[in-house]
């Protein structure tokens, strides 16, 4: 049986820490790329020049990059604003920036980038003609968007967003550097301490393995699902 | 008033950039009344079609459904748009629309294409949309096929869903913009018996068609449009026995 020395609790806490922040960032990548990529297709040159500096300016920097600058430079952010509003208002106004927080803002907003494109593409992918016959029926533009926009595009999206999830994944990894006890800080710490690097960081790698492998399945699952009707070519 | 018109059109213009797409078409209708909309590609029949339920904006002229004209404002830059969308919602709910190439809504089974409007646009219960949806079905003769999807029909058989979902609106109005056009010729008749009893049965159709006989043997109103204007309108007997215009006789006269 693998002996962990000891260190086998604090790598499950870890990898319960690297879980909760993958999800988190997904579910905020999520909710920025849909945001972002209504924004790219709406008519409002505000908004479309808005999410085109995000896309642009995310996906042109190195992901640590963006860390680092996120967690040493959003405190100094706070840090400015607290006195700000001290001399100002006289309000005691500061909070530390965690470096969870940090974690899931910057994930998501890397991957928030992704998903804009993934979004955007998947919205053009689906036919004119399903959305007027929506309108033409006197659906609400709500409506036309919960009903048959959403469903429809999800079909196209599946894949890049699968894709993007397994990146965002790996990428939770980074947050070591950081300061967050995540799976990765613990086995490295681990592996330093006792001098064993394949007996640490090989249990890790089966973990991500695991975790890519299984959200594969759920993958083909979801897109099953999505395909419902479309006749598949041979 | 009880025999108010269902639907009038007064000198709808549409531009499109520069291009004039339609030069001024008024359409009167009567209740139970079939109008053939004709002419070759590029006529604006189609446009117009489009115009009536606002999927375009007409440049200018009115819009009446049912004694309600639809009211128009004007954007920042100066196009017109629908004043009030609610109103536009409405008026869609009253004139439901079958188009050239179906447009059921693919991630949905036949029987759900068909509750999905009356359900959240008229707000009827789901038992009684149902109950609806299954009688429309039976109608246009593909009951047996309520749970297929889209994709696993004949073009016929979507078609004949498409009109049953308009159906299913109980609308002032039925638009159909050629219908059989993307149609194999072998599965034109079987949608063009179903629009003739519907024809039969009273209800108000205007009809965007190449389809002559059909036209010729149905309609009670027959338009033939030409670069925008109405070159020849009238009876079936007029427009196809008697036209004055030039171009509606070169129209009907076959070249091959």
């Amino acid at each position: 049986m693998l002996d962990l020395k000891g260190y086998g609790p604090a790598l499950m806490d870890g990898a319960i820490v690297t879980i909760e922040l993958a999800f988190l960032s997904l579910a905020l990548s999520v909710a920025l790329g849909l945001v972002g990529a209504s924004a790219k297709l709406s008519q409002s040159r505000v908004a479309k020049g808005i999410a085109t500096t995000y896309t642009t300016l995310i996906r042109g920097v190195p992901d640590l990059v963006m860390m680092l600058l996120f967690y040493y430079g959003g405190q100094v952010a706070v840090n400015m604003l607290s006195d700000y509003i001290w001399e100002a208002y006289e309000i005691d106004f500061f909070f530390q920036f965690d470096p969870f927080i940090s974690g899931v803002v910057t994930i998501g907003l890397i991957f928030g980038a992704y998903m804009t494109e993934t979004f955007r593409g998947a919205f053009l992918a689906v036919e004119t003609g399903q959305i007027e016959a929506a309108r033409a029926y006197g659906f609400t533009r709500f409506h036309t968007f919960r009903r048959i926009m959403l469903p429809q595009m999800l079909r196209h999206a599946l894949p890049g967003l699968g894709n993007n999830w397994q990146v965002l994944l790996k990428t939770t990894a980074l947050v070591s550097i950081i300061g967050l006890t995540d799976m990765v800080r613990v086995a490295e710490e681990a592996a330093k301490a006792e001098r064993m690097p394949f007996h640490f960081f090989i249990p890790v790698a089966f973990v991500y393995l695991a975790l890519t492998a299984g959200s594969e399945l759920f993958i083909k699952w979801l897109d099953k699902r999505a395909n419902v009707g479309v006749v598949q070519g041979s | 008033m009880a025999d108010q018109a269902p639907l009038i059109c007064r000198d709808i213009h549409k531009t499109f950039d520069q291009l004039e797409v339609l030069k001024g078409i008024s359409l009167e209708t009567r209740k139970g009344d079939v109008v053939s909309l004709i002419g070759s590609s590029g006529s604006g029949k189609s446009t117009f079609l489009r115009c009536i339920n606002l999927l375009e904006t007409p440049t200018s002229g009115d819009i009446i459904v049912h004694g309600d004209p639809i009211r128009f404002t004007t954007n920042r830059k100066g196009e017109r748009i629908p004043a009030d969308n609610k109103q536009v919602e409405l008026i869609r709910a009253k004139l439901s629309m079958v188009f050239q190439s179906f447009n059921l809504w693919s991630h949905m089974t036949v029987l759900e294409n068909i509750i999905e409007a009356p359900i959240h646009v008229l707000k009827v219960p789901k038992k009684e949309a149902i109950e609806r949806a299954e009688a429309y079905l039976n109608k246009v003769g593909i009951y047996e096929r309520k749970d297929y999807y889209p994709a696993q029909m004949s073009g016929g058989q979507q078609q004949r869903a498409a009109i049953a979902r308009a159906l299913a609106m109980e609308p002032e109005v039925m638009l159909f913009d050629e219908p059989t056009s993307a149609l194999d010729p072998e599965l034109v008749g079987e949608v063009l018996k179903v629009m003739q009893s519907l024809a039969e049965e009273g209800r108000t159709m205007i009809v965007v068609t190449h389809e002559m006989a059909f036209a010729r043997d149905v309609s009670s109103q027959v338009l033939f449009l030409h670069q925008g204007v109405i070159e020849e309108q009238g009876t079936p007997e007029k427009v196809f026995d008697h036209p004055d215009s030039e171009r509606m006789k070169q129209f009907l006269t076959p070249n091959f």
